[in-house]
C-alpha cells in the first residue's frame, strides 16, 4: 500500500537547483506527483513542496537524506497526511451562458468556490481545499462543459512548531564545525 | 622570445590584494591559490583563453596534455588518490566537456576530490545550438558532488574557493566548473579567499559521544567481533587509529578493495578482502561474527551480496562521514556520524585490551582451505600455463610490497586486489564502485606524478588496455615513469568467466583479437618484453621494475582461468564457492 508524503526542501535559490532536487527522484524513479517552489519566510531561502506515493517510509527517508546530501539544501522533511496543514488551488474554465442556464449559483455555494472572472464567453471558478473537494467541484461542473482546468501543486505548512531559522543556525554551527 | 622573458616575469609576481586581470587570468590563479601545480586536460576553442594563462604560468602550474578527455579524469583520480590532494582537469565544451563524464561517475561513486574545468560558449549563444554547446552542467548533476556555471568574470574567485572546498571537504567528490568564453576574456578586480565553510553544507558532522561511549561497550563485550574497513580509513588517514583499535581489542578487520593497503597485507589482524571474490573467511565469518564495525565504507552489493542474507545475527556498528550511508543497505544498531580519524580517537582509551584468539582462528581455518583449494595453483602452479595469482606473487617478492599497483577492471584486478602485497597507505588504485575499464593507464599515469618516489605498477588487462591505450602518448611526451604488465589472456576475461559459468560457456563477443603489443610500445618508445614462459617470468619481472624509465611487460597467461572465490551474484556472502 502506498502513502502519500509531501516533502518539505530548503535550498539556496539559485540556477539548476530545480534539476539538482529532481534528479534525486529520477534516479530511484519515484514519480512527483505535485511540486510547488516558492520562497520561504527566511530570505534567500527556497521552499520546494513535493508529493510523493510511496510503500516504506525506510526509502522515503533516504530519498530525503539524499536531498539534503546535496551541497545547497539546507533542510530536508518528510511527513503524511495528519503532520501538516495543507491546500491546493483549483481554477476551472466553463462556458458563461452554460452556466447562466443552469444552477451555478447553487454548485458554488455547496462546494464555497468563488467567482474569478465573468466574461460573455466564460466564465473562471477557484476553489481552494484538498484534492477530493477539488475534484468534486470538476464533477459538479463538467456537465456543464469545462473548457480549461488546472490545479496547483500542494502547498503545506508542517504542524511541529519550530522554526525554520532555528534549524539553519543549527546547521550553520554543524557546518563550522 | 620577449613573449617567453614577459611570461617568466609574470610568474614571478606574487598576487596582490585586487589586481585587475582576465577571467582566464584569474582562473589559474585560483588554482596556484589552491596549490595545485599540476593539472591534465585538453585545449579547444572555448577554453583557449585559459589555456593562454597556462602557457603564461608553466612555471607554476604544470599541464599534462592528455590524448583523450576520459583519460584527463582518471589520471586526475589517479593523482588525487596517490597525493590525498585534489585532481584536476580541464577540457574544452561540447565533445571535450562530454568526454570527461565516465572520469567524473568513477571519482563519484568513488569519492575522489577532483575538480573539472570546461569551457562554455559565451553567455550569449548558451541555449542556441553553438557549435560545441552541450548543457554540461546538467548532463553531469547526477555524477557530481557539485557544479556551477560562471558566466561572468567576477564569480571567480568565490566560485573557485568554493568548487575546491566542496571536492575535498566531507566526503569527497567530483565538482564541475563549466565557464563560458566571455567570461574568461572579461576583467575583473581580482582578490582569492579561500572558503572554509558553507551554510547549507556539513562536511563533518560532529561526533556524538553519546554514540561513541555506546559502540565502545558493544565493542568491549562483543564475543566475535568483526572489523570491515573501506576508504574511509584512507580519506580522513586514520591508519594509525585503525591499527590501534584492532590491535588494543584483537579484532579481526578484513577491508574492501577501496580500503586495501590501509593496513599492511602482514599484519596478523588482516584477515584479508571482502566481496564478491574476496577470501573465504572474511566472507563466511561476516554471517558469524557477533557484533560488526563498519568503518568508512559503504557494504556496496560486491561487499554484501544478498542483503537478506547478510550479518542478519550481528549487531552492525557503522562508523560514517556521509549521513545517507547510514541504514542505506544494512541497517543499524548504532551509527558513530563523523569523520572516522576523529570518531576513532574518540572512542580509542575507551576501548579495553582484549583478544579473540579462538575466533581469529577460525579466520585462519578457512585460510588453510582457501589455500589448498585456491590460492597454492593460482599463485604456485607447477605446469600449465601461466596464471595471473603467480605474476602478481613474484611481483611481490620483487617490489616487498612497497609499490603503488593500479589496476583495470575485471579478472586482474580481482586476482592484484587479492594477491598483492602492501606496506604503505595509498598503495593501491583501482576502480571500485564505477569499474571502468580503461581506468588503469591514465591512472597509473596520475599516481606516479602525485607520488614520483614510488614505483607504479599498471596491471591491466588486454581489453581494458585498448580502452585508454593512447594514452601511452603521455609517456612518450612527459618521460612519467611507469611500469605497465599486461596480463594478457585474449579474452574479456571476467564477462567470459560469467558465460562458462552462468551462460554455458557461450562467448559470445569476449574473445579478443589482439595487435602486437610489442610494436605497439616500441612506436611510443616505451621498452617492452613478452613472457610466455614461466622459467622467464621472474626476470622479466625485475627487468621491468629495475629499468630506468617506463616499461611495458606483457604476461600472456592462460586464456580460460577463473577467479575464485566467487560469490555468485544474488548468493549470500556466506555461499561462496570456493571452486
Ligand atoms: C567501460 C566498461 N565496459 C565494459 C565493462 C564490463 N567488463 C567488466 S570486466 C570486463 C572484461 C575485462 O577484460 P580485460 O580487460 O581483458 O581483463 P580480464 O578480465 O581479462 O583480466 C568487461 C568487458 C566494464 N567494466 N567497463
Amino acid at each position: 500500500m502506498k502513502t502519500t508524503y509531501t516533502i518539505s526542501i530548503f535550498t539556496d535559490d539559485r540556477v539548476g537547483m530545480l534539476h539538482r532536487v529532481t534528479s534525486c527522484f529520477t534516479r530511484r524513479k519515484v514519480n512527483i506527483e505535485s511540486l510547488t517552489t516558492s520562497v520561504s519566510e527566511v530570505e534567500g531561502i527556497h521552499r520546494y513542496t513535493i508529493l510523493v506515493e510511496m510503500e516504506l517510509e525506510s526509502e522515503v527517508k533516504k530519498l530525503a537524506n539524499a536531498l539534503e546530501k546535496q551541497v545547497e539544501v539546507h533542510k530536508v522533511f518528510y511527513h503524511t497526511e495528519d503532520d501538516i496543514v495543507y491546500q491546493e488551488i483549483a481554477l476551472y474554465k466553463v462556458p458563461t451562458e452554460a452556466i447562466v442556464q443552469g444552477d451555478a449559483e447553487h454548485i458554488m455555494r455547496a462546494h464555497h468556490a468563488r467567482i474569478l472572472t465573468v466574461e460573455p464567453t466564460f466564465t473562471v471558478f477557484e476553489k481552494t481545499g484538498h484534492r477530493a473537494e477539488t475534484q468534486a467541484l470538476f464533477e459538479a461542473l463538467e456537465p456543464y462543459g469545462i473548457l480549461e482546468f488546472v490545479r496547483s501543486g500542494r502547498v503545506a505548512i508542517m504542524k511541529p512548531t519550530r522554526r525554520l531559522s532555528e534549524y539553519m543556525e543549527e546547521l550553520a554551527l554543524a557546518a563550522a564545525n | 622570445m620577449d613573449t617567453l622573458i614577459e611570461a617568466a616575469q609574470q610568474t614571478q609576481q606574487t598576487v596582490q590584494k585586487k589586481t585587475r586581470m582576465s577571467g582566464a587570468e584569474a582562473m589559474v590563479r585560483c588554482l596556484i591559490e589552491e596549490g595545485v601545480d599540476l593539472m591534465f586536460g585538453y585545449p579547444g576553442g572555448a577554453i583557449m583563453p585559459v589555456y593562454d594563462e597556462l602557457y603564461k604560468f608553466q612555471n607554476q602550474l604544470e599541464h599534462i596534455l592528455v590524448r583523450h578527455e576520459e583519460g584527463a579524469t582518471h589520471a586526475a583520480q589517479g593523482y588525487a588518490r596517490a597525493s590525498g590532494k585534489v585532481g584536476v582537469c580541464i577540457a574544452t565544451s561540447g565533445p571535450g566537456a562530454t568526454n570527461l563524464v565516465t572520469g567524473i561517475a568513477d571519482a563519484m561513486i568513488d569519492s575522489t576530490p577532483m575538480v573539472c574545468i570546461t569551457g562554455q560558449v559565451p553567455k550569449h549563444l548558451l541555449g542556441t545550438d553553438a557549435f560545441q554547446e552541450v548543457d554540461v552542467i546538467s548532463v553531469t548533476i547526477p555524477v557530481t558532488k557539485w557544479s556551477y556555471q560562471i558566466t561572468e568574470a567576477s564569480e571567480i574567485p568565490s566560485v573557485m574557493a568554493k568548487a575546491f572546498y566542496v571536492a575535498r571537504s566531507g566526503r569527497p567528490g567530483p565538482v564541475v566548473i563549466d565557464i563560458t568564453k566571455n567570461a574568461q576574456f572579461e576583467e575583473l578586480d581580482f582578490e582569492y579567499e579561500k572558503c572554509h565553510k558553507i551554510s547549507s553544507y556539513v562536511a563533518r558532522p560532529a561526533i556524538e559521544m553519546e554514540q561513541v561511549e555506546a559502540a565502545a561497550d558493544l565493542i568491549n563485550s562483543a564475543k566475535r567481533p568483526y572489523i570491515l574497513f573501506g576508504q574511509g580509513v584512507i580519506l580522513a588517514e586514520a591508519e594509525a587509529e585503525l591499527k590501534e583499535l584492532v590491535e588494543k581489542a584483537g579484532i579481526p578487520a578484513a577491508w574492501t578493495i577501496m580500503g586495501l593497503s590501509a593496513m599492511p597485507t602482514n599484519h596478523p589482524l588482516n584477515v584479508g578482502m571482502l566481496g564478491m571474490h574476496g577470501n573465504y573467511g572474511p566472507n563466511v565469518m561476516t554471517n558469524e561474527c557477533d557484533v560488526l564495525i563498519a568503518i568508512g565504507m559503504r557494504f556496496d552489493d560486491r561487499v554484501t551480496g544478498n542483503l537478506a542474507k547478510y550479518a542478519k545475527q550481528a549487531k552492525v556498528i557503522h562508523f560514517e562521514i556521509d549521513p545517507s550511508e547510514i541504514d542505506k543497505n544494512v541497517p543499524t544498531e548504532l551509527a558513530v556520524l563523523g569523520d572516522c580519524k576523529e570518531a576513532l580517537q574518540a572512542i580509542l582509551p575507551l576501548i579495553k585490551e582484549n583478544s579473540h584468539v579462538e575466533w581469529l582462528n577460525r579466520f585462519r581455518e578457512c585460510d588453510k582451505e582457501e589455500y589448498e583449494k585456491v590460492i597454492k595453483g593460482e599463485t604456485n602452479p607447477r605446469d600449465g600455463e601461466l596464471r595471473m595469482g603467480e605474476v602478481i606473487r613474484e611481483l611481490n617478492d620483487l617490489t616487498d610490497g612497497d609499490a603503488i599497483v593500479v589496476t583495470d577492471v575485471g579478472q586482474h584486478q580481482m586476482i592484484a586486489c587479492r594477491y598483492a602485497h602492501f606496506n604503505k597507505t595509498r598503495s593501491n588504485i583501482t576502480s571500485g564502485g564505477l569499474g571502468t575499464m580503461g581506468f588503469c593507464l591514465p591512472a597509473a599515469i596520475g599516481a606516479k606524478m602525485g607520488a614520483p618516489d614510488r614505483t607504479v605498477v599498471a596491471v591491466i588487462g588486454d581489453g581494458g588496455f585498448q580502452m585508454t591505450i593512447e594514452e601511452l602518448g603521455v609517456i612518450l611526451q612527459s618521460g612519467v615513469n611507469v611500469k605497465i604488465l599486461i596480463l594478457n589472456n585474449s579474452f574479456l576475461g571476467m564477462v567470459r568467466q560469467w558465460q562458462q559459468l552462468f551462460f554455458d560457456k557461450r562467448y559470445a563477443s569476449t574473445e579478443m583479437v589482439n595487435p602486437d603489443f610489442q610494436l605497439i610500445a616500441q612506436a611510443y618508445s616505451i621498452a617492452c618484453k613478452r613472457v610466455e614462459e614461466r622459467s622467464d617470468l621472474a626476470a622479466s619481472l625485475k627487468e621491468m621494475l629495475e629499468h630506468d624509465g617506463s616499461f611495458l611487460l606483457e604476461v600472456v597467461v592462460g586464456k580460460e582461468n577463473n577467479v575464485f572465490p566467487m560469490v555468485p551474484s544474488g548468493a549470500g556472502v556466506a555461499e561462496i564457492r570456493l571452486e
